[in-house]
């Protein structure tokens, strides 16, 4: 075990994979010599070479559709984009392409293909390098999308996305690169996709996060725990798609409140589909209505600092989300 | 790297061959002629026509190492897929979208060729978005080749990326990034565009401001050559240089075959309300099989009474290929839940 951050855990699994298997490769904007904008390919050209890490055009949409394509010929492609508000571009490709090829092939052709980016605010990025997009994608049946919020699942999710046969969106917190630390095994183990973890369990009340505010909602329930004595379950959800549907629907039904907390903009964000979820299939076990704590529905996070920090959700608005909701 | 016409020396190849290519051609033509028929009866729903393509896809076809090198076609890569090894069959079921249909499973339209076994790769509708996929592929082949995981000798491995698309589609975005991949990476990849004028209605001056696509093979450092793609030979010549770069390390090819789309974009088009019949009978007079069928028989290749054997065989294949696909049954409904992740390995 060694206590490292969450950017950390992530080389430290891209290191171990390309180590393990020689078709591993990795590309996107200055992934090569310079390590990558963040540093999370730091090392890695020196160490595999410029066959193995290689420096792409500027052009997100190629990054993509050469991953689905030396995917599609069974190499095991990891590509960055540098930050998600780059992904647009390369939405078509991801959406119509990646997501849709093993179903349009009658099962034939498979896509194990990676695509890792840094996604959220609170960095002083501005409108276009803060965004959200996980919504987008967790829309599409076919890709799975995945986002951790601890440096140990970070490791064990990214060493499954790379060996899955699917195509996989790596979202990472980027707020939380550095600031997020944890143990992380020096062992070759993976998290599976899919299952959600209980980050704190409690008893009163339910709240399901992800990446980032997975974080913050830990955070916020040890101090309304300490503050007001209310035991709150954080549920990081990890996967996006497919979901945890029992994870979400056994938390719940144990606590009867069930609070969302995203930093996406609120309307048509992830949040909607877990309230969906728990409205169909855990009604009758509510003791209150399904709240969301998300951003505001402006176009995209503005870069004052002001301003920032009133889009962004924090641990103490997630606090006081869970004094509202215990309270009701 | 210069844009150049070529007019190479016809490469030898057997009467066997020669006459093997004919008979692609001529089966393309008449399984397409077939389909508008059958959407005509209203038996089928949809068919995009490969009609006036058959010389440029076959002169591709035979240029490559059919079954084992990676093809990305587009929608009008009729002849292109039966020359690699699918069949009239083949083709029809998934016109009938009916069990069995190899390209899909009855989930696509027509003619979204795909077969995993011939290394033919199922694509989208959206045109051009293949073509970086494509540079994917040939990247792969070079990658393998570069890590020594595999001998680039190795004929029973794939050593090019061929892809196919329309002139039109030439404005994609897609395109230019596939291409600028080829070209900063020398990928052994073949960019055959079949440049038939229109883009559905919107002839070639609203695509672009350059006389030929294959002028713009310079600005992504790759050659480019434009072709009589109604001349089989000719394309075969053009392809085969192209493959040879391919295979030999020389890097990626933009291959421009001029031709012309002889039907409408696709049985919903009406391609009256855009061009003159003038314009069409013009072209006819260049059908790219009758040409090849005279020279055949200048050459003394082809009898009057070879035609009528293959006639007669492509109206066997035809006939029996239409009977078993629309006798065929149609998918259960619950094959719309099927095949949309693959299963974890071990």
């Amino acid at each position: 075990m060694a206590n490292m951050t969450l950017i950390e855990a992530l080389l430290m699994a891209m290191d171990e994979e390309l180590a393990r298997d020689e078709r591993v490769f990795i590309t996107g904007e200055d992934v090569g010599k310079r390590g990558g904008v963040f540093r999370a390919t730091q090392g890695l050209y020196e160490k595999y070479g410029a066959t193995r890490v290689i420096d792409s055009p500027l052009a997100e949409l190629s990054i993509v559709a050469i991953g689905i394509g030396a995917a599609m010929a069974e190499l095991r492609p990891i590509c960055e984009i540098q930050f998600a508000d780059y992904i647009h571009p390369a939405f078509n490709q991801i959406v119509n392409e990646a997501a849709k090829t093993y179903y349009r092939s009658d099962g034939q052709w498979r896509v194990p293909l990676t695509i890792r980016t840094p996604y959220g605010g609170g960095i002083g990025g501005g409108l276009y390098h803060s965004q959200s997009v996980e919504s987008f994608f967790a829309h599409v049946p076919g890709l799975k999308v995945v986002i951790p919020s601890t440096p140990h699942d970070a490791k064990g999710l990214l060493k499954s996305a790379v060996r899955d046969p699917n195509p996989v969106l790596f979202f990472e917190p980027k707020k939380g690169y550095r600031a997020i630390k944890g143990e992380v095994p020096e062992t070759d183990y993976t998290v599976p996709i899919g299952p959600a973890r209980i980050a704190r369990e409690g008893r009163d009340i339910s709240v399901f996060a992800y990446g980032m505010m997975a974080h913050y909602a830990v955070i916020a329930a040890e101090k309304v725990a300490r503050e007001d004595g209310i035991d709150a379950e954080v549920v990081d959800l990890r996967t996006l798609l497919p979901v945890d549907k029992q994870a979400i629907l056994d938390s719940v039904k144990k606590t009867g409140k069930a609070l969302v907390v995203y930093e996406d903009n609120l309307t048509m964000g992830y949040g909607a589909e877990v309230a969906a979820i728990i409205a169909d299939e855990a009604f009758e076990f509510l003791d209150g209505p399904v709240k969301r704590l998300a951003g505001p529905d402006v176009p995209a996070m503005p870069f004052s600092h002001s301003m920032q920090e009133f889009f962004m959700v924090n641990p103490d608005k997630i606090a006081a989300a869970i004094r509202d909701l215990t309270a009701y | 790297m210069s844009t150049e016409t070529l007019a190479l020396p016809r490469t030898q190849l057997s009467e066997e061959t020669l006459l093997e290519m004919y008979w692609m051609m001529l089966l393309s033509r008449r399984v397409d002629e077939r389909a508008w028929v059958l959407h005509r009866q209203g038996k089928i729903t949809f068919h995009v026509s490969a009609i006036g393509h058959e010389a440029a896809q076959i002169g591709a076809a035979f240029a490559i190492n059919r079954g084992v090198d990676y093809v990305n076609p587009y929608y009008r890569d009729l002849a292109l897929s039966l020359a690699i090894g699918t069949t009239a069959l083949d083709f029809m079921l998934g016109l009938f979208a009916k069990v069995g249909d190899p390209f899909s499973g009855g989930r696509q339209m027509p003619s979204h060729f795909n077969s995993h076994r011939l290394n033919i790769i199922s694509g989208s509708s959206v045109v051009a978005s293949q073509v970086p996929q494509t540079s994917g592929l040939a990247f792969a082949i070079k990658y393998r080749q570069t890590q020594g995981m595999v001998d680039p000798k190795d004929t029973s491995q794939p050593r090019l990326a061929l892809t196919c698309l329309g002139e039109g589609s030439t404005s994609q975005g897609d395109w230019h990034e596939g291409l600028n991949w080829a070209g900063v990476h020398h990928l052994p990849m073949i960019c055959l565009v079949q440049n038939n004028v229109y883009a559905i209605s919107v002839p070639i001056q609203s695509q672009m401001a350059v006389k030929n696509v294959a002028d713009r093979a310079s600005a992504y450092g790759i050659v480019g050559v434009t072709v009589d793609g109604n001349d089989v030979l000719a394309m075969y010549d053009v392809m085969k240089e192209a493959a040879e770069r391919a295979y030999n390390g020389g890097g990626a090819t933009l291959v421009e075959a001029k031709t012309y789309r002889m039907t409408p974009h696709s049985s919903d088009d009406d391609d009256r309300s855009y061009r003159t019949r003038e314009e069409v009978e013009e072209w006819k007079k260049k059908d790219p099989i009758s040409r090849f069928q005279s020279y055949l028989q200048a050459e003394g290749i082809l009898t009057q009474a070879l035609i009528d054997d293959y006639e007669a065989r492509a109206r066997d294949e035809v006939d029996a290929a239409h009977k078993t696909a629309e006798a065929a049954p149609s998918p259960a409904p619950e094959d719309t839940l099927g095949d949309v992740y693959a299963p974890l390995e071990d």
